[in-house]
């Protein structure tokens, strides 16, 4: 619930980590008028005016942002809004969301970009559109690239699908490395894409149509080799093979500016989950085989893979309820992506506390050129609030998203989102 | 004799003995066709849909047959195309033919998992008739059927399955089923047609003709579906015909007496030879009427299951 912005807010006994910061104690945290003005342990106020929360055993990180998100306005409302999937970003402990451009129309305007700036105004939550990088996604002609920057846009993808060609996705890329924004691709081969599922074994027991992994690694291949030659910024979306780990980890270390998030079902699920043909595991790219799995835990681990970011795709239950092969692709993130990384990266020891911090919320804003806000005397609040221990039941009927597509309902999971500090509100998960 | 499967999915986790049973039943059902009056009441007062989403003519007819000859009262329902051209989801139209008070439906569809679907949105017992490139289980069975009846035998035998395995449920299905009842299976035909982890199976890839012939007992011959030529996954039907088709000459050179099946339509001068699908070799229409035999097998032994035992 939000509470008056004139008020003091005092947060008590956070565990703050700032990364940047190099900062990892145990503190208070007063807020005014949405402006952190001290950090002290046992702040002791009697003002009847400071709305005092006692977050022990909570950590304060900066804010997270999950950079691959599908707010679906314009277009379909029915799915998702801007309003209902900043909720739902609040909820999932997210005080910032970049939103991707296969809208209808795509957003390829500047007039879009602001209209979907000017709805998030009124949230909790910041949104950085991501802008069309062709007209209409079409792959055939350039977007007004420097009026989208200049409206708002982070960043340019056709996702959805690949930048079409070679040639324009190098034209792409030289206009974005003048303004040094990065291209964000979905690396998908369209002459091999079409599967409802990973190609494997699997596909062959469940008769099911596939896309090979090949049809990720060639279109990585060849952004990393374009990224090279036109000394762009590329940001690999949605990374699911293992060769295409690979790939990103050669380029890095010859120096090539590339760069990649992973979704939390691609390092927690396999392709056996399709087994029961539940519509809820089809997603593009699709689930891969556990050895796959196994290398995007690598590739998190060795700094390859340097964001996590959801993929958050509502679909309606019409839509979604459906034979496997005509269903729609895509499932909800922003509010499970935070525990789930909890659960399956730092309980697991694969990640420390920092490096979960780094991935959803340090990373992907310098990737994005946004800057990190900082946990310090004098700068505007903008938290992440979560208790990493506390266990939750994932409950689709509670989400805020206006869908409930997520193959993760019912799971019990350890690290829950608890709230978010944000343009001068606290606002709290449940 | 009970069967463990409450419905026929597939044959991918149906056990061998399950399939014995079914294969034993459809002997007597097979007697039953040979009699001047074709029927037994044993469905009576049971209600079939055979719910068809994709075009069918011989399965169709060959379950309503088997159903007809089991006294049952059974309805056709047939949409061409899937269920989002016609408006109404394939749920609503699964819970409008329930209301109806069905007890068994026959279900084919363009997309795999729909027959599973099926038994998680309905409480009817569930039999597949073909779903997308998955399983089509009820060909499988009366393809073993009707090579028991001329071999003796399944285990130990060598079967091969020649053609398209990469778009064929009819493969699946009769690997799944042949492996589990011991016999020793191969698939054959150009790589485009194979699809890439087949031998994680359990099963052999041949790419040449002639060494499939030469080391099988039996030759499942797909096929090649002409509907699919667009996706332009071998060069043409001539070159095809040329090193995969089954003829005389073929069979001769390699002096082998090998059972032929064919689960149909036949493209005669494709997958084989005009000869030879009128030849010595093949059970073509054998597997036909077995087919009414086996399918009759399994819509009786499921649609008196009792119990919700295992």
């Amino acid at each position: 619930m939000a509470r008056k912005t004139n008020m003091q807010t005092l947060l008590k006994n956070l565990r703050i980590i700032d990364p940047e910061l190099g900062l990892d104690l145990i503190s208070d945290i007063l807020i005014d008028d949405g402006v952190i003005t001290k950090i002290a342990p046992e702040i002791g106020l009697n003002d009847w005016n400071v709305d005092i929360h006692d977050y022990s055993g909570c950590v304060a990180a900066p804010g997270f942002i999950d950079i691959h998100v599908h707010l679906r306005e314009p277009g379909r409302e029915d799915e998702e809004t801007v309003e209902t999937g900043c909720a739902g970003a609040a909820a999932g402990g997210f005080t910032a969301v970049a939103c991707m451009p296969n809208t209808d129309p795509a957003i390829d305007s500047a007039e879009i970009v602001e209209s979907i700036i000017s709805k998030a105004a009124k949230t909790p939550v910041d949104v950085f559109p991501v802008a069309a990088a062709t007209m209409g996604r079409k792959g055939e002609s350039l977007s007004p690239v420097g009026e989208l920057k200049e409206a708002g846009a982070v960043a340019f993808s056709d996702d959805g699908v690949a930048i079409k060609t070679a040639s324009i996705l190098r034209k792409v890329m030289e206009y974005a490395s003048m303004y040094d924004l990065p291209v964000i691709e979905h690396c998908e081969d369209e002459s091999l894409a079409g599967g409802s599922m990973n190609e494997g074994l699997n596909s062959t027991r469940f008769g099911l149509t596939a896309v090979p992994p090949i049809a990720e690694e060639l279109t990585v291949a060849r952004d990393i080799m374009m990224a090279e030659y036109t000394g762009a910024k590329v940001h690999i979306a949605h990374i699911s093979t293992a060769k295409a780990v690979q790939l990103v980890r050669e380029g890095k270390a010859k120096g090539i500016k590339v760069t990649a998030e992973v979704t939390p079902h691609h390092f927690i699920l396999s392709d056996d989950c399709l087994a029961d043909y539940d519509t809820n595991f089809k997603m593009n790219p699709p689930l891969r085989t556990a050895e796959d799995v196994t290398a995007m835990i690598e590739g998190l681990k060795d700094g390859t893979i340097d964001c996590i970011a959801s993929d958050h795709a509502p679909h309606s239950i019409e839509e979604k309820e459906m034979e496997f092969e005509y269903a729609p692709n895509g499932i909800l993130g922003l509010e499970t992506t935070l525990s789930l990384s909890l659960h399956h990266l730092y309980h697991t020891g694969v990640l420390s506390l920092i490096q979960v911090i780094e991935k959803l919320s340090v990373n992907p804003r310098k990737l994005l050129n946004i800057p990190v806000p900082a946990i310090k005397e004098g700068e505007k609040a903008n938290l992440t609030i979560f208790n990493p221990d506390t266990e939750r039941t994932v409950k689709v009927s509670r989400f805020k998203s206006k869908s409930k597509n997520s193959p993760f309902n019912g799971y019990v999971l350890k690290g829950s989102p608890v709230a978010i500090f944000n343009k001068g509100k606290l606002i709290t998960s449940e | 004799m009970q069967l463990k499967i409450k419905h026929l999915l597939g044959l991918e986790n149906v056990s061998s003995s399950d399939i014995q049973t079914i294969l034993d039943t459809a002997v007597s059902f097979k007697q039953v066709l040979e009699r001047p009056i074709k029927k037994v009441p044993t469905l009576q007062g049971k209600t079939i849909v055979n719910l068809f989403y994709e075009n069918s003519t011989r399965t169709r007819i060959s379950f309503e047959l088997a159903e007809k000859r089991l006294s049952a009262d059974s309805v056709n329902f047939s949409v061409s195309g899937s269920s989002v051209s016609k408006g109404e989801t394939f749920k609503d139209t699964v819970r409008n033919i329930e209301a109806m008070k069905v007890d068994m439906i026959v279900v084919r569809h363009a997309s795999a998992g729909v027959p599973l679907y099926l038994t998680k949105i309905t409480d009817s017992v569930v039999i597949n008739a073909g779903d997308g490139i998955h399983e089509h289980p009820t060909q499988a069975l009366l393809d073993m059927y009707s090579i028991r009846e001329k071999l003796g035998k399944l285990e130990g035998l060598k079967v091969c399955i020649v053609g398209d395995i990469a778009h064929s449920r009819v493969a699946l299905s009769n690997i799944f089923g042949l492996k589990a009842m011991g016999a020793d299976v191969s698939v054959c035909g150009p790589a485009t047609l194979i699809p890439r982890n087949i031998s994680d199976l359990g099963v052999k890839v041949i790419h040449n003709i002639d060494d499939a012939i030469q080391e099988n007992d039996v030759l499942n011959i797909l096929r090649i579906q002409l509907e699919r030529k667009a996706k332009a996954s071998f060069p043409s039907t001539r070159e095809y015909h040329k090193f995969y088709g089954i003829t005389k000459e073929r069979l001769e050179k390699n002096k082998k007496d090998v059972l032929l099946l064919h689960p149909g339509p036949i493209n005669r001068g494709v997958e084989i030879s005009s000869e030879m699908a009128d030849g010595e070799h093949q059970i073509i229409l054998e597997q036909v009427t077995n087919g009414v035999a086996v399918r009759m097998a399994i819509l009786y032994l499921l649609g008196t299951r009792h119990g919700e035992e295992n």
